[in-house]
């Protein structure tokens, strides 16, 4: 394997991570503003079919990107409404939205499966190409890998550093003090809901229209990523930067599954896909465990020296999710 | 304080989520086919579960079809049922059923070269099957009890898992003579396969075990201690500690039993439908039983009735491909359309009471 | 600023949580709000502070109408409010909690904060870390945080909501000083609180608050006696109990400690016997519920030793002192007391031992119709647990205890139940106590602690007195220990306490 190859393959893991990163991002917001959107999985389906055809009938890929981003809404909004205002289970709403859109994309997708596209070109950067190493990995891409590049810097920018994003921290952390503060806790809920929604539903066209472009039906292969990138959300415990930084890790291991592909003729194709997947459930475990029951109780029964020492291990593992996550909020 | 309906209210709302979810399921159509009337696509859903389009009439092989998708849902249902009634969002359904297929395959294949009579083979399988399904269920069980992970993730996570596991064995170890593909293992024998009735595809003793699966999940959560204490300690787990019951203890039987009526769904898949391990053995089953146990409000009574209904939508789509060469994945938008309708128009019916009990109460 | 409260009526369904409150508060003067438990002190200032809206009255401020929309509008009218848990975010900075929800564009600046963070800080002598998270700061850091944060935002009248639990001395003197200051600014400090050497040592004045009505003010100097009455109301002297017999040791704590991330509760030593009633005395969270409950096995006790007849019980489950005979009864009957959606019928047959694998409904009936004749319950079999009354529900906890029990652990036995239902409960337990079960309660009303108990542990400040026979006690002693005053003498005497105390039989 030489050099160039192997530049050439981590070029591919950032543009493969694209859409991922548009889907954390989306799913990280909304979940930072306390609203769990689990029909992540189906919305990007959904989406990328419809920015697909869009795209395909119209020939103009804006039109295909405003699809998909549409359709992220619409999704959100329906999820937003039925469990804000109706006060339905999140849980059972957004899973029902995640089966729903799924099977819309197949049957919706159906007419366009296999039909030749349009497809983002390419727009390599004048000079910033040309930096060693740098250029070739980071700007010899199409134009949404740069955007999902300054999304993450934006959006960790907004979370953090402005006062609306102390605002949105606040709503999914304690939403009774961020009313104390002057938050219209309800209408912010729904603009981020939406907001992420249309995040994750730019996910969609950037894969049928840039990264695997084409819409094949059921084995378009994107069956499952809307999953993951609800776990990248835990794994970068609602961090935008971190949540990136996982997408990334994500595409790299896929990417590795497929270069030891040779060397361990045995293990099929398929198996070393899914690679991430394990690693995830084992990620999960290490950053929960410090909240479990027994735990505690373990600890309350060690001398005070280990005791305190294996309680800060635990937490410096540990990711605590907003505590309002997934709470109805009541204005009093 | 007015905390309930009429009947006749609830059965507006009933009747409302019906109307919503025809709206619904109406208008995709519409954009699918602008030419051909919505109804005439139903009504072809509909017919297509009891009749083929070329001759009419009822066709027994048709209604097999729906008894042998009704199936695997009951048993996914069941099992669903059981675990809800523990408060547990077992979203790992799927691969349950997988790890009921991939168990009853590998006891399968170490019998079928030996001399034991094909009945104690095929039970013993069976019997495998359910003991995959409960332990990959209790895997779930153990990282949310021990290991603080969240029901939904740790299920998910193991979904893919096993389908890895699959993979690796159809492309692997259990790869056909030559060439492993997506067409699975090799084939079973046929004194390996459950018997089925006449030319249709539907076996006995898979219905019986479909439906004693539902009949056992009904009788338990309805009428016995263990499934009032389970649904005590879904209700409030902590309550149920300080009554004395052990809810961890009642989330890992509640897998435990989940999980082994989900995994015999996964095992009639291979021994009754397929007769090998294929891919996609799961063909979604679990996914749709969730949709039933939402749709029935998790109460038992109802879950055989509406899977029977979404097992005919499946079957009745099948044709949809070949008649209006539309795909027959509509019938998931249908059940997806029927179950969203149902919680939308739950939420408005809760609003209304809540306005009346706030009426009430100034 | 000066602040009137005109007529405020405030309704949460059936109950009246404020009866016509009518106070008026100069400005530059600290004033107490005293009452206990749902008084309806919290409900007056969250109306003063814009949370809620009353029902009926007027707010002025310097003579001027107000309305309040939130408690953003509030302050941005010159009210903060310092809930008793701070309102922040304890995974955020302490910078970043200073200037979330601060008036201005996009990006806050920082730096400005910074320096009006420190500078008020200062002033009070606070020492407040801008970079470092504020759940690592204690809770008074905290408080100090909050304080400073609505200063920086214009607010002219404070109101502190039991601010001194949970801080510790220093934390509180800096407090006070803090308040102090702030008046002689010529700010309006509110008060609320239930200790009376707090209302002692810091208000001007002071407002008493009971069952929601305004039953009297005061100012300083104050006779304490008279504060106490006002709070606690005349004692109706039901008359203590006819005294049970005692009989064996049930339990025995020995040098117990609890530890939290606020408290440290230790060398806790005391014997209950059959027939015996122990009520644990204190202001809401002073540590008795987190005694009560490693007493039970729910929570794992840091240190000491837990006998339970006769066995060493220490870090055992609780469901192995269930399984010997004790019951822990919760005061929070829907959260942790009941099933919200089991019926009565579910809710008896659960309960009870050997009902065999398969459940019959008729018998199930027929068990649920004798408990809610037993239990005055007024409900049907069919009815589910959150559809009842609260003294409904807690006689339906009563009849889901096992007739054998040897030790009964309870929170707030009557708690929000009208007199009758109260008295009821108690009859019922003090049958118990006679079939020689023990009883070992926490209570927030003095006088069920008095009537009912045969001795008491008051906690105050992380620390906890002796056991002090309920005979040697009256109202206004107990209500003067539970605010702290003449506390160290009864706790002074614990340590040899803890030998001469011990079983005299």
């Amino acid at each position: 394997m030489t050099w160039d190859t192997i530049l050439t393959g981590l070029a591919g893991v950032v543009a493969m991570a694209t859409p991922v990163v548009f889907a954390t991002l989306g799913e990280t917001l909304t979940e930072r503003a306390g609203v769990i959107n689990l029909s992540v999985n189906g919305t990007i389906l959904l989406a990328a079919m419809g920015g697909f055809a869009a795209a395909l009938t119209t020939d103009n890929l804006w039109l295909g990107f405003g699809v998909g981003m549409l359709i992220g809404g619409v999704v959100a909004a329906l999820l937003a409404f039925t469990s804000l205002s109706l006060k339905q289970s999140q849980i059972a709403v957004g899973f029902v939205l995640a089966l729903l859109t799924r099977d819309l994309a197949y049957y919706l997708g159906n007419p366009f499966v296999g039909k030749q596209g349009p497809r983002v070109p390419v727009m390599t950067l004048p000079g910033l190409s040309r930096i060693p190493v740098l250029g070739a990995l980071l700007f010899d891409h199409d134009p949404l890998t740069y955007l999902s590049i300054v999304l993450i810097f934006v959006t960790w920018f907004w979370v953090y550093k402005t006062r609306p994003g102390l605002i949105l921290q606040g709503l999914g952390e304690r939403p009774a003090a961020a009313y104390a503060r002057g938050a219209n806790v309800r209408l912010q809920r729904y603009v981020y809901t939406i907001l992420g929604g249309m995040l994750v539903g730019l996910a969609g066209p950037t894969y049928s229209l840039s990264v695997k472009a084409g819409w094949k039906g059921t084995i378009s292969g994107l069956d499952g990523i809307g999953w993951i990138a609800l776990a990248l959300t835990i794994f970068g415990a609602w961090n935008p930067l971190r949540g990136a930084v996982g997408a990334y890790l994500f595409a790299l291991l896929q990417w590795l599954s497929l270069v030891v592909q040779p060397y361990l003729p045995d293990v099929p194709t398929q198996v070393l896909q899914v690679a991430p997947f394990p690693l995830m459930i084992l990620t999960l475990l290490l950053v929960n465990i410090g909240n479990t029951e027994w735990m505690k109780r373990t600890l309350a029964g060690l001398p005070p020296d280990a005791r305190h020492t294996v309680a800060r291990i635990l937490r410096a593992m540990q990711v605590t999710p907003p505590a309002g996550l997934g709470r109805a909020f009541e204005e009093e | 304080m007015n905390q309930n309906m009429t009947w006749r209210e609830t059965l507006l709302y009933r009747g409302g989520a019906v109307l919503l979810a025809l709206a619904l399921t109406s208008l995709v159509i519409w954009v699918s086919s602008p030419s051909t009337p919505p109804w005439e696509v139903l009504g072809l859903v509909f017919r297509g579960a009891f009749s083929t389009p070329a001759q009419g009439g009822l066709s027994w092989k048709k209604v097999a079809d729906v008894l042998v998708a009704w199936i695997p849902m009951l048993l996914a249902a069941a099992g669903l049922l059981i675990t809800f009634a523990a408060g547990l969002w077992n979203i790992g359904v799927e691969g349950q059923i997988v790890m009921g297929a991939v168990f009853t395959t590998w006891v399968l294949r170490l019998m079928q070269d030996s001399t034991a009579p094909p009945a104690l083979a095929l039970t013993l399988a069976l019997v495998a099957g359910a003991v995959g399904g409960a332990l990959w269920a209790l895997g779930v069980g153990l990282l949310r009890t021990y290991g603080g992970v969240n029901e939904i993730f740790g299920g998910l996570g193991l979904n893919f898992v096993a389908t890895t596991v699959v993979l690796w064995l159809i492309f692997g170890p259990w790869k056909r003579p030559g060439i492993g593909s997506m067409s699975g293992t090799e084939p079973f024998p046929p004194e390996l396969h459950l018997p089925t009735w006449g030319d249709t595809r539907l076996s006995g003793v898979a219905l019986l075990i479909g439906l004693g699966g539902m009949a056992l999940a009904y009788v338990l959560l309805k009428g016995t201690s263990f499934g009032l204490r389970l649904k005590a300690v879904g209700n409030n787990p902590r309550a149920a500690r300080l009554m004395g019951l052990r809810p961890a203890r009642y989330m890992m039987l509640a897998f435990g039993l989940g999980g082994a009526l989900v995994g015999l769904a996964g095992s009639i898949q291979v021994t009754g439908v397929y007769y090998r391990l294929i891919p996609a053995i799961s063909s979604g089953y679990g996914w749709l039983g969730l949709l039933v146990c939402m749709l029935v409000n998790f109460d038992p009574t109802w879950a055989p009735l509406v899977a029977l209904f979404f097992a005919a939508i499946n079957i009745g789509s099948i044709q949809l491909p070949i008649v209006l060469s539309l795909d027959s994945s509509l019938a998931g938008v249908i059940q997806g359309s029927l179950v969203f309708s149902f919680l939308f128009t739950e939420g408005l019916r809760r609003l209304v009471l809540q306005r009346r009990a706030r009426a009430a109460a100034s | 600023m000066q602040v009137e409260l005109r007529n405020i009526h405030k309704f949460f369904g059936p109950v009246h949580a404020n009866r016509g409150i009518t106070l008026t508060i100069p400005a530059g003067t600290i004033q107490g709000l005293l009452g206990e438990n749902g008084a309806g002190k919290s409900t007056l200032m969250k109306i003063l502070s814009g949370f809620i809206r009353p029902d009926q009255g007027e707010i002025r401020l310097d003579g001027q109408s107000v309305t309040f929309h939130s408690p953003a509008d509030a302050l941005a009218q010159g009210i903060g409010m310092l809930h008793q848990d701070p309102l922040d975010f304890p995974p955020m900075r302490v910078l970043d909690n200073f200037v979330t929800g601060s008036p201005g564009g996009l990006l806050p600046d920082r730096e400005d904060a910074r320096q009006a963070l420190l500078s008020i800080s200062q002033q009070f002598g606070f020492s407040l870390d801008p970079d470092a998270y504020v759940d690592t700061l204690t809770v008074g850091e905290r408080q100090q945080l909050e304080i400073v944060r609505l200063l920086w935002l214009g607010a002219r009248v404070l109101i502190f909501d039991e601010p001194t639990t949970g801080i510790s001395a220093q934390q509180r003197q800096k407090l006070f000083a803090a308040l102090r200051r702030l008046a002689d600014e010529g700010r309006t400090i509110i008060f609320v609180t239930h200790k009376l050497e707090e209302v002692q040592a810091l208000c001007h004045r002071v407002a008493v608050l009971r069952a929601g009505e305004l039953v009297g003010t005061a100012d300083a100097p104050y006779d304490l006696d008279r504060l106490v009455e006002m709070m606690f109301g005349k004692v109706i002297s039901v008359g203590r109990a006819d005294p049970v017999p005692l009989g064996e040791t049930v339990l025995a704590l020995e040098d117990l400690a609890v530890e939290d991330h606020r408290l440290n509760i230790r060398g806790v030593t005391l014997n209950i016997r059959a027939g015996e009633v122990v009520g644990l005395a204190g202001m809401e969270g002073s540590g008795q519920r987190r005694l009560l409950r490693a007493a039970a096995g729910l929570i794992r006790p840091t240190g000491g030793r837990v006998r339970f007849l006769g066995r060493d019980m220490t870090g055992r489950p609780y469901l192995d002192f269930h399984r010997a005979g004790a019951a822990y009864i919760p005061a929070d009957r829907m959260t942790e007391g009941l099933f919200p959606d089991l019926t009565i019928a579910e809710h008896v047959a659960l309960a009870r031992q050997r009902v065999g694998f398969f459940l019959r409904a008729e018998a199930m009936r027929a068990w649920a119709q004798e408990a809610i004749r037993h239990f005055s319950i007024r409900g049907r079999p069919e009815t589910p647990a959150r559809a009842l009354s609260g003294g409904n529900q807690q006689r339906l906890l009563l009849a889901l205890m096992r007739p054998d029990l040897r030790l009964i652990f309870m929170e707030h036995p009557t708690r929000g139940l009208d007199l009758e239902s109260a008295l009821w409960i108690w009859g019922q337990l003090k049958n118990r106590c006679r079939q020689g079960a023990a009883l070992f309660f926490m209570s927030s009303d003095l006088e069920e602690l008095l009537n009912y108990s045969d001795r008491v542990l008051v906690f105050f400040g992380g620390r906890v007195s002796r056991p002090l026979p309920a005979t040697e006690l009256d109202v206004e002693k107990l209500g003067q220990l539970i605010g702290g005053y003449g506390f160290d003498r009864v706790v002074n005497t614990a340590a040899p306490a803890a030998h001469t105390e011990g079983e005299a039989a």
